[in-house]
């Protein structure tokens, strides 16, 4: 009884979280609303990440490759017809002459960024270590560099403007929720468990007949799916997009967000992007000279170095991330006598 | 330039150019190789170790400190920087994950970087010249080809260096102990090697090569800003593991090989037919790793030993 509950609140929890983040966020001005968006997004982003990097002990610099075709993909068939020839006169007449909607622009974001990754990762999943962790940044590479130059499928080194900017708090919530779902489906999954013995134990997870490389091919799709996803409600959210913006920079936030959480739970993965981009919300908001309870005046360019000292230091103090890698659950009440049977596990395992 | 694609255009120059560039990568190459050999981490943050010996050179250079004395205030520095690094983070990470220490070195390099921009924007523009070291980017004529004297430092500071590391490492005590380590650490310890000295001379050393690297990067291209060696620690990373990390030699081999190959490509193809150029390197990156993922010049397939 008391199990399945905690079960449940393994989902619960980070869904609550968002859905949470997004109403306090209703509530505030147009100004300060960004600030609650793009903490969303980021835990749509974070948990695609987790999905493969959390789940099989794999380090990937390419997952943001899978954001970035997502965002492009659902960002360059949203904008409207009329203007399209005009600002992206070099495309391909498929993606030039037509243009679909918001929802269909989001799961066009989520095939097209798990085509890619399960393409990339077909011959990829072989490696491990740091022959993988180079690779997929040669993805990334890869990716960002073919964003930025070929004007047939994109607006090149220019900005891709005109996207309809169709991600409201709703809609980041929805997106966000669907992608913890999911990502809590898979880990709770036969396929999720397999891929977690074997990041756990390589030699015995074998042993007892699982495929690390079909497991972790797996894991690597899934995961680019909802990073597309995350893509498509990224670029709907901005309105804009460059392909530097989904590169290097957004590729060494997200893993530290990430690490930060706790690497190896979904709770570590949502708690992790949520309070990066908090801290990161309030030192901007600080820099400007905001008033909370007193006044905090911050100098320019302060916030970047404040986030960084936070982050190396809860990295150095606290490696294993906030939740130290365990899934949410409930503090045990003691309601029941004490000579009740000793507390259980906790399913946070 | 000739502008032609062929590689029969490619001059003395560039050549030497790209020779002068590989020989940087790969005393870059060794400096991470050196602390990845003892502690099994691979330090993101060590161009920002470069990048504060480089700023050192601008601000000792503006201050018309000698130019003899901003390169040894540069060493200073760069080890100073490398021992702090180690200390405060590298030390009490020594036992957790080789993706925990990667993304810690990360947030490190960050840091650094917002903290090098937080100083140089004092004057209200990014970037700090270093004129005092600058002279030694003129070119000289050998031979009817012109060659900027910057790379043959660069060649002559790498082979000097690396000769006396290569020295340190198999005639002293304290190499071969740091050979041993490199190569089994829980049985070099068991037979007395002290890990703290070994990683501390490792880092050490690392430093100061990183202190040589500052100084021919910062001749190279006086105007130090925050991203200063960034890429190139970037580049010679890739270059690193594509080599084979596993070992000194494996390492500074492939960081010369990127060195060059980027040297030849950016000196010998006109800019307009390089836009998918960085595509067709990283997919030659992606198959040397298919192929061979332990290195390309490592002995065998099998991977590294992580450590513990």
């Amino acid at each position: 009884m008391s199990r399945r509950f905690d079960d449940l609140a393994q989902l619960l929890a980070p869904v609550l979280l968002v859905v949470a983040t997004a109403i306090v966020g209703s509530f505030t001005s147009r100004a300060i609303e960004i600030y609650f968006l793009t903490a969303i997004v980021s835990v749509a982003i974070v948990v695609a990440i987790y999905v493969f990097v959390g789940n099989s002990g794999v380090l990937s610099f390419g997952q943001i490759s899978f954001v970035a075709v997502g965002a492009f993909a659902a960002g360059v068939m949203t904008i409207p017809l009329e203007s399209k020839t005009g600002v992206l006169p070099d495309l391909y007449p498929l993606l030039r002459d037509h243009t679909i909607g918001n929802f269909a622009s989001l799961a066009l974001a989520a095939v097209v960024g798990g085509l890619f990754a399960l393409l990339v990762g077909i011959p990829l999943m072989r490696l491990s270590g740091l022959a993988a962790g180079i690779a997929t940044f040669a993805v990334l590479e890869i990716t960002h560099n073919l964003l930025r130059e070929w004007t047939k499928i994109g607006p090149g080194a220019t900005t891709l403007a005109l996207v309809p900017e169709t991600t409201d708090l709703v809609q980041a919530a929805i997106g966000t929720v669907v992608v913890i779902a999911v990502a809590f489906a898979y880990q709770r999954s036969r396929l999720g468990r397999s891929l977690r013995a074997t990041r756990e134990d390589p030699a015995a997870a074998r042993a007892v007949g699982i495929d690390v490389h079909r497991q972790r091919l797996w894991a690597f799709t899934l995961s680019g799916v909802l990073a597309g996803l995350a893509g498509g409600l990224y670029v709907h959210m901005l309105g804009s997009i460059t392909a530097d913006q989904v590169y290097l920079e957004l590729t060494f936030v997200t893993l530290a967000m990430l690490v930060i959480g706790g690497i190896s739970s979904l709770w570590g993965a949502v708690i992790g992007a949520l309070a990066v981009s908090g801290l990161d919300s309030f030192l901007s908001e600080a820099e400007q000279g905001v008033g909370v309870g007193f006044t905090i005046d911050l100098p320019q360019g302060a916030r970047l170095v404040i986030l960084g000292a936070i982050m190396a230091a809860v990295l150095v103090l606290r490696p294993s991330g906030i939740t130290g890698g365990r899934e949410f659950s409930l503090p045990r009440m003691r309601r029941s006598a004490p000579a009740a049977e000793p507390a259980p596990e906790g399913g946070g395992r | 330039m000739s502008g032609s694609l062929f590689l029969g255009a490619l001059d003395a120059q560039t050549v030497v150019d790209a020779i002068g560039l590989g020989a940087v990568y790969a005393l870059m190459a060794v400096g991470i190789g050196l602390v990845f050999g003892v502690l099994r981490l691979v330090n993101f943050a060590y161009g920002q170790i470069v990048m504060a010996g480089a700023y050192t050179l601008a601000f000792t250079s503006q201050a018309d400190w000698p130019t003899w004395a901003g390169i040894a205030m540069c060493v200073v520095v760069t080890v100073v920087v490398s021992g702090l690094m180690d200390r405060l983070v590298f030390r009490p990470l020594r036992t957790q994950s080789p993706a925990v220490m990667l993304v810690t070195t990360f947030a490190v390099a960050f840091l650094l970087q917002n903290v090098a921009l937080l100083v140089d924007v004092r004057d209200d523009t990014i970037g700090e010249p270093a004129a005092s070291v600058a002279s030694l980017n003129r070119a000289i004529t050998v031979g009817g080809v012109e060659i900027r004297k910057v790379s043959i430092v660069a060649v002559v500071v790498a082979v000097v260096s690396l000769g006396l590391l290569a020295l340190l490492l198999t005639r002293t005590r304290i190499g071969l102990q740091m050979r041993a380590a490199a190569t089994d650490f829980g049985t070099a310890r068991l037979l007395g090697v002290r890990a703290n000295t070994v990683i501390s001379v490792a880092v050490l050393l690392s430093a100061l090569l990183a202190a040589a690297v500052a100084v021919i990067l910062t001749v190279q291209n006086p105007l130090v800003s925050p991203d200063f060696a960034l890429k190139d620690t970037i580049i010679v990373l890739v270059g690193v593991v594509v080599g084979g990390i596993d070992r000194l030699w494996t390492a500074m081999l492939g960081g010369f090989a990127i060195g060059f190959v980027t040297g030849v490509i950016n000196g010998a193809l006109p800019t307009d037919k390089t836009v998918f150029l960085p595509s067709v390197v990283f997919l030659l990156v992606i198959l040397v790793l298919l192929i061979r993922p332990a290195g390309l010049f490592a002995r065998g397939r099998t991977g590294m030993v992580e450590r513990l």
